[in-house]
Parts: C-alpha cells; structure tokens; sequence
C-alpha cells in the first residue's frame, strides 16, 4: 500500500484552516446584508412613499406625466439608498424586490456581493484542502466523519454557488454558509482525524460511488430544507399580509428578499426529486450492492440500512403528498423537514451512538 | 370524471391540473346521490379508499415510523443473543415488547400489514391507471379547446399577406396548420391534424415511467420473498490448513430459506492454505490500524473438479456455483494442550478466541468435559502482545504477534454439558465451578507464553500453551433471487428518473382568416402535472413559427 504523502497532507488541513477562516467572514457579511438589507427597504418604502405623496400632489395639479414622476423619483432613490432595482412604476407594490424565478433583478446588495466574493475563494481553497487530502492518502477523501463532513461542506458551498450564477438565492447566503461553517467546525471539533489509510472493509470502489452520491443527496435536502423552512415562515407572513395584519412587518423585513411561499415549495421540489433520485441509486441501490460484496447480504436492516430506508419514505412521502390533494403547501413543507431532520439523524446519531456496521466515524477510542 | 379523479392513485408530479381543456367534467356534484350500501358496496367502498391516494400516503409515512423501532431494540435477524440480553435486562417490559414483536420489527405482523396494505393499494392504483395510460396512448390527443387564451400559456401570430399589403405573403391557414403540425412533430409531439386546428401531446414516457417504476417496486418485493424462500446462509470458522465442504453438518451455523431444501446446496469446497494480515506501521496516529486481510484458499467445485488456489478478501467474495464465500472475520487461535489429574490428554488443539478491539484483545475459553477426576474450564483473554499495563495487569499493545500471551482463569467440576443442552462454546458458566486459578485466589492467574506449561493446583492437571495458528470466518451465502431484486431494483430507478423529470405537454394550433385577409395563428400549452418550464416552451415555439412564417409585428395600440 502507497505511503501516505504527509506534506501534502498538512497542505490539506492548512487550507482546510484557511477555507473556514474566509467561509466564516463570508457567513458574517451575509448577516450583515440580511440584517442591512431590512433597513434598505425601509428606507425605499419611506422614500417611495414621500414620492407617491409628492407624485398625487403633482398629478392633481396636473403638472408633471406620471410617468416622469416615476422616472426621476426612482432614480433619486437609486442614488441615495443604493437600491437602483426598483420599483420604477409607483403603481408596483415595494414588495416586488424578488420575483417568482428567483432572477437577479439588479438591487444593489454591496455586502452580500462581498460574501459571494470570499465564498468562491473559499470554495477554491476548500475544494483544494480535500483534493490533496484524498491524494495524500491515495483514496476517495470520504472514509471518516471529518472527511464526510468537509467533503458534504464543499459540496454544499459549491452547489450554492453553481445555483446563484443562475438564479439569484443570494437570499440563502447566511442559511448556507452558517451550515457549511458549522459543518467545518463540527469536523474539526468533533471529528479530528488526521490522514491515514482505511480498513478494509472500506476498501472498495464502491465508497467512491456510495458515499459521494451519499454527500450530494444530503447537500441537496439541506437546501431544500432551508428553502421549506423559509416557505413556512414566507406563507405565515404571506397569510398576515393578506388579512392586512402589517403587526409582522417590522420583524420579518428579511423575507421581502425572500420569494414567494408557492416559489420556494416548487424549487425545494424540484431539487427535492433530484436529491430523491440519488438517495435511491446512492445510498440504497449502491449500498446494497455494496452491502453483498462486504458482508454477504443486500439488505440486513442494520441501523444505518433502517434509517436510510426510513428517509427513503419519507421523501417519497413528500414527493406523493405534492400529488395530494390537501397535502400541498405546507404539509409536504413538513415532511421535507422531517425527511432532513431524518438524516442528520442517521448522520450525526446514528453513526456515533448507534452500534453498527457503519461505525466507521474514526473517533479516538 | 371529477370524483374518480380524487381517488385516483396520483404518484409523484403527476397533480392533474384544472383541466379545462378535458371538457366534460362538469358531470356535477349535485347530481350525486348518496349511496346504497350493499356488502358488495361495501367491498367497493374499501377498495377505493384502500387505492386512494391519500390512503397510499398515509400508509408510507406508517411504514417509515414502524421501521424506526427496528433500529432502537436489538433485533433477532442481527443478533439474538442480544435480544435474549435486553429481555433478561428489562425485565416486564422486555417480555411485552417480545409479545408486540419488537424484536422482530421486519417480520412482525404489524409491519408486514403495513407493507402488504401499501403493495395492494399500490396494485390497485396501477391497474385502473394502466389501463388508462394505454388508452391514452393508443388515441388521438384530446380536441382542442374553444379558448386557447384560456391555457396557461399562450400565443397569437398574425401572419403577413400581400392581399392586405404586406411586404411578405404568409401561408394560407391550411398550409399554416400543416407547418404548424410539422413544427410540433419536430418538438416530438404526437400530432393530429383537424379541420381548423392542430392537437398535440408530448410526454407520455413519463406516465410510463410512472408505471414502470410502481410495477417495478412489486417486483423488488416479489424477489425479496423469493429470496427469503429459497436462500440459505451459515457460517464457519476455518483453521489454518483446515477445509470446508459445503454440506449441512460442516456448518457451525446455518439459517435455511422457508423452501430449503439440502440437495439445493452446492458442492463446493474451501481449504484455507495461509492467512496474512497487513497493518499499517508508519502512520504516526494511526500505527496499527488493519489494512489489509488475505487468505489464500484452495476449492474445488464438484467431488472431481479442478482444485484452484484463489485469494479470499474483505470485499472480494468466491462466487462457487452461484454460492457466495465472504471474509467477515479472523483472529488467533492458540494451540492448547489439557492434561488432566490422571494425566491424560483432555483437550488439544486450536481454541478459537474472539478479537475484541483492533488490537486483537481477545476472549479465551476452553472446556475439557473429558477431564478427570474433575472437569476442567478455562477463560481468560489471549493477548498478540503482551505488555505490562502496571499493578501486574497485561494488555495488549499490538495486533500482530510480538510477545503472544495467554491470560486464564481455570475452574472444575460440572461443566453442565452431560445433558446434552447445546451451548455457546464461547461462554464458560463458572457460577457452578469451583475457582481453581484467579487473580483472587492465592494461586493466581495462570500466564502463558508459547511453549510453557502450567501445573495446575490441588494435582488437577496441567495446561501447555503449544503454538498460535491463524483462523478466518467465512460465511456462506445463497441467494437466487438477489439478481432479481437488482434489476427490478433499477428498473425501478430508471422508471422514476422517466417520471420526475419528462414533462406531459399538450399544445393546441388553431388558424383563421382575419377581415384584413391575413392568417392568424393561436396556439395554448396546457402540461399535465408539474412543469415549470412550459413558459419556455412556449418560447421555443414561438421562435420557431416566427422563423417559418413572416410574421407580423404587433400593431402598436397608442
């Protein structure tokens, strides 16, 4: 068996280091936009609202086209606050700051373009720690819990990534970079392994296959996740709005960046059946072959077989209910969050407390 | 119409729609007359809220709940020992959740109701859609609705015409709706031309999927029963040169299929020539660690075939006529000599102990019923290393072979195997056993290096530890339908990638002449489920007309 390359191995945790440290100033300039971008609109609204004041004036007395009005009146804001997309006809309701197709509609976000900036950098440097990690240790860098986690963190941030150069999920930054610092740092505390060969039970190409569509499946339902649990509190706010309650509005400007309940449901179902689709040939298709070739049986309802069959359910729970009616909306949101709560289960419990076959977490003894 | 739809079996995407373009559904509600229930009503009456959708969704999420008991209790399909354990430990309700079968969750009555129930309401939902699937297929696609603009997407071109003064001359209406028809087929649709108007639809692979992927799930199940019916497993424990012929009495445990049947076994055997471990000696933090497990095996298939050497690892199994041979184990098995008061030979050869950690820590147990005047039993730990841990205790600190050392305890009198009970031959009960050797007592522990011998007190005898010889554990599996369950398996993947992500389309041409003379186009998009790209379907086909057509741009309404 090949040597392993320690140089390059703490090449990798040095960079794994390096990643966190920009992940994490990332993570705080995403807060800082959420937390900006609420007095951001604010300030537009209060402004469009002296302007609509002033436009009525001017239109009773004739003065000065609408249309004039609207132009000059978005632009001063523009100038002012930073908040160029705007609603350039007065007629449009503020509240049009995202539209259904999450499309970059141009609002000048300076903070979150900052963080999008340091993630892709980070991203660089993450994706770098893992690759020479696995080519240090001449395998497939997912054989333990640290590894499942940096390698699920990067995955994670890349898939934001890839997404926001299409679709504007800016909205999404804090949820996802918090979760991916969170995920660094649980490994480094929780999980610390250094680079070492595996046993060889692992030793298998299946754990290339397995484990990465593993990885992917989980990075998906947790951005579905997240998307779930934004469209819950969007419908509630939604649902104030609509009874013309405005009591909420003051605590939830953040979800005026945040599309629309019934956008959110579609998109966390679409990646949703994506994510469906590799857990099937991931974890329990491949598993299972895998499964036979180490232990002799495909299925032996062991706790990690139990749970990955137990969230194998519940997605396809979730993907019926979208069919059901009744069962739309909010209550397939809720199995959407069971399904994750589910896996972090299987993840974060099981793998540790449970004993097993996939007691492969590395922890010190 | 409206009511069957309700309690049609509507799997993932497939959410009909408001479906105005179906026409007819207006079969109203009122005229609904709340029914005679006779037995047979009845029967009906189950059946369709067994086939429901609603039914099939609570039956899922049942069946992810019952799983869950099966990971938090010990289960007798893994370990029943373990099982036997939890009872004696949690005694009353140990014996109530045996009665509830929670230690057989996946074969428990409760749980094979709920997978049972779904697979019928599976069936039943399959059947009836099936049916209607092929219909669809087999006829032309629906007509076109009156209101095009009514469609979820929607469409007007109003073409050029020299006759109202136009630079181009645009395509009569019949030629338009024949380009019309040839532009939908090009985007592979079905297409039937009409009198003034074109219907088409796309997609019905996805339905199909749909199907294929439910007919597919019952499949898995059918392979899964086959299996459990007809496939035998058992496992052996192999000595260093010591052989392996697959009949029933060479196992050292054996679960046979409910359809067994022991001229199914096939004749196969194993001899284990060698064994060697790898372990890894440079990593700084990982020193130790198990990397690598071969046995060198010699088989032969048939009482007359070709013997083979072959190696035998961690997952590479031997495929012997269908039979599968795994790697699940391996470990020490010192080579012991018992000798008794009367100084016979009581035990002699290879003890099997039990690794417990990765440094091969591991469980001793030796019984000699034959001795006399007294029984004679052992227990104690072998030790690959042997090191001194302080206050006199030993550990060991490596998993290879350094200093091999037998730690033991012995005890005499009725070792309790006269009558005949079976017994796990890795446990000595010494509740009954005078202690002859203990770290209590003042003779002490017996500790044994390779080669010595070790009288025992009061004239019982004497043990000599003689050699250490390797050991694996092989199991022996046998599955016929295993293939089965894999290719249902991913015929159903494949039928599920179908329905998630195809898309069912309808579109609609309709052309007329305008007063001005020119030809304008309509057409409308309807899909049937989720689709949330029809708007760029729309798109799409618009360009294309605009391409094939001289289109005229849209007047400006000042």
């Amino acid at each position: 068996m090949q040597s392993i390359n320690m140089e390059l191995a703490q090449y990798s945790e040095l960079f794994m280091l390096i990643a966190a440290f920009i992940y994490t100033a990332a993570f705080m300039l995403f807060a800082v936009d959420m937390i900006r971008s609420s007095a951001t609109i604010r300030r537009v609204e209060a402004e469009l609202a002296e302007e609509n004041a002033a436009e009525r004036q001017l239109v009773s007395s004739g003065a000065v086209s609408a249309t004039a009005a609207g132009d000059s009146g978005s632009a001063s804001s523009g100038d002012r606050v930073g908040a160029g997309s705007a609603p350039a006809a007065p007629a449009a309701p503020v509240d049009e700051l995202v539209d259904e197709e999450m499309a970059y509609l141009g609002t000048r976000r300076p903070f979150a373009n900052v963080a999008v900036a340091l993630s892709v950098l980070a991203v660089a440097a993450h994706a770098f720690a893992v690759a020479s990690r696995g080519i240090a240790a001449n395998r497939v860098p997912w054989a333990n819990m640290f590894e499942f986690l940096t390698t699920g963190a990067l995955l994670v941030a890349a898939v934001f990534l890839l997404v926001l150069t299409r679709k504007d999920i800016r909205f999404l930054g804090t949820f996802a970079l918090g979760l991916v610092v969170t995920m660094m740092m649980g490994a480094t505390v929780g999980f610390p392994t250094p680079v070492a060969h595996v046993q060889p039970a692992l030793q298998s190409p299946w754990i290339a296959i397995h484990v990465s569509l593993a990885v992917l499946a989980m990075s998906l339902f947790t951005l579905t996740f997240a998307m779930n649990v934004l469209q819950l509190i969007q419908h509630k706010r939604e649902l104030a709005q609509a009874t013309g309650d405005t009591t909420q509005r003051s605590g939830w400007q953040f979800l005026r960046l945040v599309p629309s309940a019934t956008s959110l449901e579609n998109w966390a179902y679409r990646m949703n059946a994506v994510g469906f689709v590799f857990w099937t040939l991931g974890p329990l298709i491949t598993g299972a072959i895998w499964a036979e070739e180490a232990w002799g049986r495909y299925w032996g309802w062991d706790v990690k077989e139990v749970w990955t069959f137990v969230i194998w359910v519940v997605y396809a729970g979730y993907l019926h209910a979208r069919a059901t009616r009744g069962w739309t909306g909010n209550r397939a949101a809720w199995l959407s969050i069971i399904g994750f709560a589910c896996i972090m289960f299987n993840y974060g419990v099981v793998n540790v407390y449970f004993p097993g076959l996939h007691s492969y977490a590395g922890l010190p003894e | 119409m409206a009511e069957k739809r309700e309690n049609t079996y509507m799997p993932a995407g497939h959410r009909d729609g408001p479906d105005p373009a179906a026409g007819g559904t207006s079969a109203s509600r009122a005229d609904v007359t709340p029914p005679v229930l006779g037995i047979k009503g009845m029967f009906r009456w189950a059946w369709t809220q067994l086939t429901s959708m609603r039914t099939a969704l609570m039956l899922l999420l049942m069946l992810a709940v019952a799983a869950v008991p099966g990971s938090i209790f010990p289960q007798r399909v893994q370990d029943a020992f373990a099982v036997e354990t939890w009872i004696e430990d949690n005694p009353g309700i140990g014996e109530v959740l045996d009665f509830f079968q929670f230690f057989d969750v996946y074969s428990s009555v409760w749980f094979s109701a709920i997978y049972l129930l779904l697979f019928i309401s599976l069936i039943g939902c399959i059947l009836p859609r099936a049916k209607k699937h092929w219909q669809q297929i087999t006829s032309p696609p629906p007509r076109t609705p009156r209101r095009l603009e009514r469609l979820p997407e929607f469409g007007a071109l109003e073409l050029q015409s020299s006759a109202a003064g136009d630079a181009a001359d645009g395509p009569e209406p019949d030629q338009a709706l024949q380009d019309a028809a040839a532009v939908l087929k090009a985007r592979r649709y079905r297409v039937e031309v009409r009198e003034s108007s074109v219907g088409a639809e796309k997609g019905y692979l996805k339905e199909t999927g749909n199907l294929i992927f439910h007919i597919a799930l019952v499949g898995v199940l059918i392979c899964v029963a086959l299996g459990s019916m007809f496939s035998y497993r058992g496992q052996k424990i192999l000595m260093e040169d010591e052989g392996f012929v697959n009949a029933l009495v060479a196992y050292d445990n054996f679960f046979p299929g409910a359809y067994f049947s022991e001229d199914q076994m096939q004749p196969f055997s194993v001899q284990l020539d060698g064994f060697e471990r790898v372990f890894d000696r440079e990593s700084t933090t990982h020193f130790g660690q198990a990397l690598d497990f071969t046995a060198d095996v010699t088989t032969q298939l048939g009482a007359d075939g070709e013997p083979q050497s072959q190696e035998l690892k961690v997952n590479q199994p031997l495929t012997m006529d269908g039979a599968r041979v795994f790697l699940v184990g391996n470990g020490y098995a010192p080579e012991v000599t018992v000798r008794d008061g009367e100084g016979e030979i009581a035990f002699s050869g290879p003890v099997v102990t039990r690794p417990d950690d990765q440094v091969y820590t591991s469980m001793a147990v030796i019984k000699a019923p034959d001795a006399a005047p007294e029984q004679l039993g052992f227990v104690g730990l072998f030790l690959p290393t042997s090191a001194d841990a302080g206050d006199g205790l030993a550990v060991s600190v490596d998993p290879e072979l350094g200093n091999p050392e037998l730690q033991l305890n012995s005890y005499y009198g009725d070792l309790g195997l006269d009558d005949g009970l079976a017994q796990n031959v890795y446990v000595l009960d010494t509740e009954q056993l005078e202690v002859l050797n203990s770290r209590e007592v003042d003779a002490g522990g017996i500790v044994l290096s390779p080669g010595e011998t070790y009288d025992l007190p009061e004239g019982m005898g004497s043990i000599s530890f003689d050699g250490v010889t390797d050991y694996i554990a092989i199991d022996i599996h046998y599955n016929p339908a295993q293939q089965g369950v894999l290719i249902f398996a991913l015929t159903a993947l494949s039928g599920l990638v179908l329905s998630l992500f195809l898309t069912r389309r309808r579109a609609w041409v309709t052309v007329e002449t305008t007063e001005e003379g020119r030809t304008l186009v309509r057409y409308g998009l309807l899909s049937r489920g989720e689709d949330f790209r029809l708007r760029d379907e729309n798109i799409a086909l618009r360009d294309q007309f605009e391409k094939k057509w001289p289109v005229r741009a849209p007047e400006e309404e000042s």
